[in-house]
């Protein structure tokens, strides 16, 4: 395995961390607002509350690792697209930031209006969506190389059905992975109406997430075909994450075994984002930048896999004490111990 | 947009999103600390006070640590969207502390989600204060990181560049450079100083307001102790600074200091106005500007007119070194008088208009660490990367920056207004006597 191989799969590995849990915190803060609206609130707010208040912080540092670990391993990433992105990302940083800080002010200022829960359930849904743009221009077309360098072009991406169907599916897959993940919460804390309730959406969801995910394959097909060939040639792993994903879903009907669906779940997944991350080889950003050209020096990359290494070695332990006393704890998750400030 | 334009505009949403990201970030590298001694303190004496103490800045700290990750998140991103060309040149070269960076905000944010959650669930409270260990530090190391890139920026080095290709690149020798250690101490010991003064502020203020709880004055007496021994520090770690300048970057020494002559046994400027290239109404300190740049009085200090004209910073940086040094020197005074007051027992250190100048005094020293980033920032220019790349060849070709500024002001002010309203709210409905109020009848209920 090269350098540039173990540099982009750990990065890869690290988006996949933060699309899960940062997916599990948008989908829930939707939830949260949705149930306001329809006057459910009591049989949600508690559950969603307790799970996120001690990790949020910790979903925002998934995302930091990955574009400060993209740089580092592959300067060239800031040049092409530092320069394009400006825009969206600017626009998902301020909705992060709004959320994420009001997030803060209502769980432990006392700010209780019902306005912020809208809010936060809205821009936790527009947040993947500004994100998802990366997706699409990483399958190239969309960026010209100009004398001053790399131009979006911004009506090719607006009009181009492909770009929407990742927005779409970066939705579905949000509420659907959240929905799972907080019936199995929700059972684990012996909540049967949040546990049903969770159930419920999660079922609602299972479709057209699975469906919206399907149709980006057969869109790949018209914007770029050397990627869609590659992609077909992957399907065994596509096939196997379909079938994980049918294992999901006949758990959520047969109402047993919530974590076990919730473990299936994150496997359809890992498969079907690390097939689409294979396909993508060699390139960053189709047809101007592969992992190869835009990779950094040898000492760097030496440098920075040890220093990963050793980090991996504090964060792993930190990380299963944080899950013990907060996942995994059911006099938590039941809400026995509060012990907040 | 043209090129100049779009320079222009990075430069100014850069430097808005660090003068706010800093307020937020010095706070969140000294506060744990502060945390961590009272708490400290409170399990020694077994003093419910100092325990309280512990308890409420976390209720603070939660709020300003929040807008603290969501700016630095911003500040990340900014880096690689506005200087995508410096990202490109630095990240081949600095990435490593970047990146160790990230390690320790996240370390910090785990075990700040497990502290938060855990008060009261050990029977040994020495357990939940280790807890605590990790956040402290994870957020200095944070710091330390950070400051590293930039000192990289100031004093570049660990790599050679040939025909325009960057070769023998050595990441350590990069993150061991010149103005590390100097920037990196100065950094962390003036935020631990702001943090302690911001404190004493709030303590001073509710003791201003009528409270004369002895909550309040053992806040105000341990925060301005811990506030004396920093800035001492900071002095000292200042001096340091003016020698690194002088052997490193002479031409922002003596830009800050308007020292346009290369002479020995040379005078530190104070305040006063430039005047068709003649300074006047300032305060000439003999001998003092030597003194900084190398510890002997008749040291030869090197002057602007030995530099290329446009590789000088603006002269108004004088101005900020004025202030930040200053401020310091004023904060050294009044801790010094005011802990000397507790031990001769002097009364005008319980006086009104003493206890307003510390108030006063929080705000200031923010500005003074204002001051010194400015100071930093605009005192390397015209340069991004000191003799390697200037900053108008590091921007982004982008033509959409002026909006994006407008966007991103909206939202610190909205940022802003909404960590002081939380904030003002979450003390002034829960004053210190009430909730020791409460604590009383929560555990009558326990016991019975």
């Amino acid at each position: 395995m090269t350098l540039e191989v173990i540099g982009i799969s750990v990065l890869w590995l690290f988006l996949f961390g933060y699309i899960i849990i940062a997916s599990i915190d948008f989908g829930a803060g939707f939830f949260n607002a949705y149930s306001l609206y329809r006057g459910k609130q009591h049989i949600l707010t508690k559950i969603i509350q307790r799970y996120l208040s001690p990790v949020w912080e910790v979903t925002n540092v998934f995302l930091v690792f990955f574009f400060v670990g993209i740089v580092g391993f592959f300067p060239k990433t800031a040049y092409f697209y530092g320069t394009t992105l400006l825009v969206p990302v600017s626009i998902a940083i301020i909705l992060l930031a709004i959320r994420g800080s009001y997030y803060a002010f209502t769980t432990y200022g006392g700010l209780k209006q019902k306005i912020y829960v809208f809010l936060y359930g809205v821009s936790g849904l527009f947040i993947p969506a500004s994100l998802s743009i990366v997706i699409s221009i990483s399958e190239g077309g969309f960026v010209t190389l100009e004398q001053t360098g790399p131009v979006l072009d911004y009506l090719k991406l607006f009009t181009s059905p492909l770009s929407w169907s990742i927005v779409v599916l970066s939705l579905t897959a949000v509420l659907y992975i959240s929905a799972v993940f907080l019936t199995w919460y929700a059972d684990h804390a012996n909540d049967i109406e949040a546990t049903e309730l969770m159930r419920k959406y999660s079922l609602i969801w299972a479709g057209p997430c699975i469906l919206t995910a399907t149709g980006i394959i057969v869109e790949m097909h018209g914007h770029n075909h050397e990627h869609y060939t590659r992609l077909i040639h992957l399907w065994w792993l596509f096939a196997f994450s379909l079938i994980l994903f049918v294992g999901t879903v006949y758990l959520l009907w047969k109402r047993i075994r919530y974590g076990l669906a919730f473990g299936l779940l994150t496997g359809q997944f890992a498969l079907a984002f690390f097939a689409y991350g294979i396909s993508h080889y060699p390139y960053l950003l189709y047809p101007h930048l592969t992992i190869y050209d835009g990779f950094t020096n040898e000492a760097m990359a030496t440098a920075l896999i040890f220093a990963f290494l050793a980090g991996l070695a504090l964060l792993i332990p930190s990380l299963i004490l944080l899950l013990r006393l907060f996942l995994f704890n059911k006099e938590y998750v039941q809400g026995k111990q509060s012990n907040h400030p | 947009m043209g090129n100049e334009e779009a320079v222009f505009f990075s430069r100014v949403l850069t430097e808005m999103t660090l003068s706010f990201h800093i307020i937020y970030a010095t706070i969140g590298v000294g506060i744990p600390l502060m945390i961590m001694m009272a708490q400290w303190v409170g399990i020694k004496k077994q003093d419910e006070h100092y325990i309280l103490l512990a308890r409420r800045w976390t209720r603070g700290y939660v709020i300003t640590v929040a807008v603290g990750v969501v700016t630095g998140t911003a500040i990340g991103l900014q880096l690689s969207l506005l200087w995508p060309n410096f990202m490109e040149l630095a990240g081949n070269v600095i990435a490593l502390p970047l990146f160790m960076e990230t390690f320790a905000f996240f370390f910090e944010a785990i075990f700040l989600g497990i502290y938060l959650y855990t008060w009261d669930r050990f029977e040994n409270q020495k357990k939940h204060l280790l807890l605590l260990i990790p956040v402290a530090l994870g957020a200095s190391f944070s710091a330390i990181f950070i400051t590293i890139v930039n000192a990289f920026m100031n004093a570049p080095q660990g790599f050679d560049i040939v025909d325009g290709h960057l070769v023998n690149i050595k990441p350590l020798l990069a993150m061991f450079n010149p103005a590390m250690p100097t920037k990196v101490a100065h950094v962390l010991v003036s935020a631990y100083m702001t943090s302690a003064f911001v404190l004493a502020s709030i303590a001073a203020f509710r003791l201003l307001k009528g409270s004369n709880h002895l909550y309040h004055k053992k806040a105000l007496f341990f925060t301005m102790k811990v506030g004396l021994i920093f800035t001492i520090a900071t002095v000292i770690i200042g001096d340091f600074s003016g020698k690194y300048l002088a052997e490193y970057q002479p031409e922002k020494l003596a830009a800050a200091e308007w020292h346009f002559d290369t002479e020995g046994k040379a005078p530190l400027i104070l305040y006063g106005i430039l005047e068709d290239g003649e300074v006047k109404y300032a305060l000439k300190i003999p001998f003092a500007l030597s003194i900084l740049a190398h510890g002997i009085p008749s040291y030869e200090v090197v002057g602007l007119n030995d530099f290329k004209k446009d590789e000088t910073p603006p002269l108004y940086i004088h101005y900020l070194f004025d202030a930040m040094v200053t401020i310091g020197m004023l904060m050294l005074v009044l801790s010094i008088a005011f802990i000397a007051g507790l031990w001769r027992k002097w009364t005008f250190i319980s006086s009104k208009w003493y206890r307003s100048l510390i108030v006063i005094g929080g705000p200031l020293s923010i500005l003074a660490i204002e001051a010194g980033w400015w100071l930093d920032e605009v005192g390397r220019q015209p340069w991004v990367l000191r003799g390697i790349m200037k900053t108008k060849d590091a921007a982004t070709s982008s033509g959409q920056v002026d909006t994006m500024l407008i966007l991103f002001a909206g939202l610190y002010i909205i940022l802003g207004i909404g960590s002081i309203i939380v904030l003002s709210r979450m003390f002034r409905k829960n004053t210190i006597e009430q909730e020791l109020a409460d604590r009383v009848t929560e555990e009558a209920g326990e016991l019975d």
